[in-house]
């Protein structure tokens, strides 16, 4: 089995878009993923049969018995996260700031506090619209966790492709280079940059390529919007080339984009020259892996 | 929410990519020009502020989180911290106690609560916030080290710098990271407004709602700044308009701006759309100065 995770570092690029469109031109081979699960999108595209929906739990949050406590304070004074406050009457916790530790839990005096699991999402085990089965997930607002629900994510996803028998996993990851993103790489076989050439889309292309370094892991890098910018555009390939990455193709800046997310479609399926153009990123990361 | 005169103001999206970094330099770079300006960026997984200014005057100043740090010869192997530890940061291999700092959340409670003080916590580099000073502009940017992957505990050590400043100007712009998750909800913690910025197509939808929710959950007043205005429908407009959600510019749609973003250009000197939609922000952000500062 083969996971290919689609990457960018700075968010808006495309990668959604990108991922959407391997998977209709891989349709019938694949197992879809997304795992940018603090704003997944890729189900607009896909417009998934949802089969089953399970709600997420991890790790644990405080709570105060208001019977038991006794307004000592305790755990107002060990709390290194600011997540304590006395209320009107009691102590009480701001789940948002609580992270879990459990140290207020160990100090209070008439064992007030106790730890609970805490919910932090949704996931989703569906049959996108190409008829591939696909595993997502939703984020609560503003929880913690993001990096264990990606990892739920993608268990689900191999689950899906042993079921299914599917040798390829497509992956929609997170932007940035933090947990979600480190979570996603996790037993990755390929990874596709989708960049921007501006300055941001370069800069942040650097650092997601240096966390890539420290997992030893290949990639190989799509330009999106590649006539915006030449002298950005040129950098990109420049670094890309001194880092070992495969240009896989280029897409220029398009309107069609938009269009095709309008229509809850994918590129391939609004535009014929842009059909034509992931047709060949396709087969350039055919050779690169092998396996499409 | 800050009591010291001055007004912080969230620049926060659901999606990413939807010109958090456009608007947060551009605006902040506009009103610089009337007031003193500070502008922090503290997505600090990918950090971009720093490259639309010619800054040069600045200062570094390495961030610490702690972390516990073993000590064998006070150390009974008693077994308490791993117990007390609910992140399985700190584990015990045969004769030694392993602490594992990527897992570390610097709770404490291994440290305190070891009865031989054989976990002293010790200060861990996560990565740095370099200060510059530019003409009637402080800008303020954190960058987590590559190797690092929790963003919020810098997030908080750069609010806590901020609040240390001598000078604290009366506008702060935040500069936030993608998403609706914990970076989120730690770097508009201390806005007294947040504008959420969005494109008008079904993604930009999709996930300004959920950092609609995001606010509503902490109660931050929010409004809604529409980037590419033009470019896909008006569900946008008309979602914000049934939730009775202020709408307080609009940035056009023009591939001219996107070229003058892709350059590092602060594009609102040459670009008369983008200066007119700061025109208009500018007054709404002038009365809600007044109302929250």
């Amino acid at each position: 089995m083969r996971e290919i995770i689609v990457l960018s570092g700075k968010g808006g690029t495309g990668k959604t878009s990108v991922t959407a469109a391997l998977g209709v031109l891989a349709a019938g081979r694949a197992v879809i993923a997304d795992c940018d699960v603090d704003a997944a999108n890729m189900h607009l595209l896909m417009q998934p049969e949802v089969h089953k929906e399970e709600a997420f739990f991890s790790g644990e949050l405080a709570e105060i018995d208001p019977e038991a406590c006794i307004n000592c304070g305790k755990c107002e004074e060990v709390c290194h996260f600011d997540a304590i406050h006395q209320g009107a009457e009691q102590y009480e916790i701001q789940p948002l700031r609580c992270e879990g530790c459990g140290y207020c839990e160990v100090v209070c005096p008439t064992n007030a506090i106790s730890l609970h699991a805490r919910r932090s999402g949704d996931f989703f085990v569906s049959t996108a619209r190409t008829g591939d089965p696909m595993a997502h997930a939703r984020l609560d607002a503003g929880a913690d966790n993001s990096g264990k629900l990606v990892a739920k994510v993608k268990e689900e996803a191999r689950k899906l492709a042993n079921g299914y028998q599917r040798n390829l996993i497509l992956v929609d990851g997170a932007p940035g280079i933090g947990c979600p993103v480190v979570s996603s790489l996790a037993g990755a076989s390929y990874v596709v940059l989708v960049t921007e050439p501006s300055a941001s889309g370069l800069h942040d292309l650097k650092r997601l390529v240096e966390v890539l370094k420290k997992f030893r892991l290949q990639a190989g890098c799509i330009i999106n919007k590649a006539d915006i910018n030449p002298d950005q555009a040129s950098a990109i390939r420049d670094f890309c080339k001194q880092q070992d990455i495969a240009m896989l193709g280029e897409i220029p800046y398009d309107a069609d984009f938009t269009a095709a997310m309008i229509q809850g479609k994918t590129i391939v399926e609004t535009s014929e020259k842009l059909n034509q153009l992931m047709e060949a990123i396709i087969i350039s990361i055919q050779h690169k892996i092998n396996v499409l | 929410m800050t009591k010291t005169g001055t007004f912080k103001l969230a620049i926060a999206s659901g999606k990413g990519g939807t010109g958090k970094t456009l608007l947060s330099t551009n605006l902040a770079d506009y009103m610089a020009q009337t007031q003193a300006v500070l502008l922090a960026d503290l997505d600090v997984e990918e950090p971009n502020d720093a490259l639309f200014f010619d800054a040069e005057n600045k200062v570094l100043n390495p961030q610490f989180k702690m972390i516990p740090e073993w000590q064998s010869d006070r150390c009974t192997l008693c077994g308490d911290c791993t117990r007390h530890c609910k992140f399985h940061a700190v584990i015990r291999l045969g004769d030694f106690i392993t602490v594992f700092n990527e897992l570390c959340h610097s709770c404490y409670a291994c440290s305190d609560l070891c009865p031989e003080q054989a976990l002293p916590m010790k200060p861990y580099r996560m990565g740095e916030t370099t200060h510059w000073t530019l003409n009637g502009l402080q800008l303020i940017e954190s960058r987590l080290d590559v190797v690092q992957e929790q963003a919020v505990p810098l997030i908080h050590a750069t609010q806590k710098y901020m609040q240390e400043l001598e000078t604290k100007p009366e506008l702060q712009i935040l500069d936030c990271p993608p998403g609706t998750s914990c970076p989120v909800v730690a770097a508009v913690d201390e806005a007294d407004f947040v504008l959420l910025v969005t494109e008008p197509t079904p993604f930009g939808l999709n996930d300004l709602k959920l950092a609609v929710d995001t606010m509503r959950q902490i109660n931050k007043p929010f409004a809604v700044v529409i980037n590419r205005q033009g470019l896909g429908d008006d569900k946008v407009e008309n979602w914000c308009k049934s939730e009775n959600i202020t709408i307080a510019t609009r940035i056009p749609y023009d591939r001219q701006l996107a070229e003058q973003y892709a350059a590092a250009k602060l594009a609102w000197r040459e670009n008369a759309a983008l200066e007119e939609a700061l025109e208009e922000l500018a007054v709404f952000i002038k009365q809600k100065q007044v109302q929250y500062a």
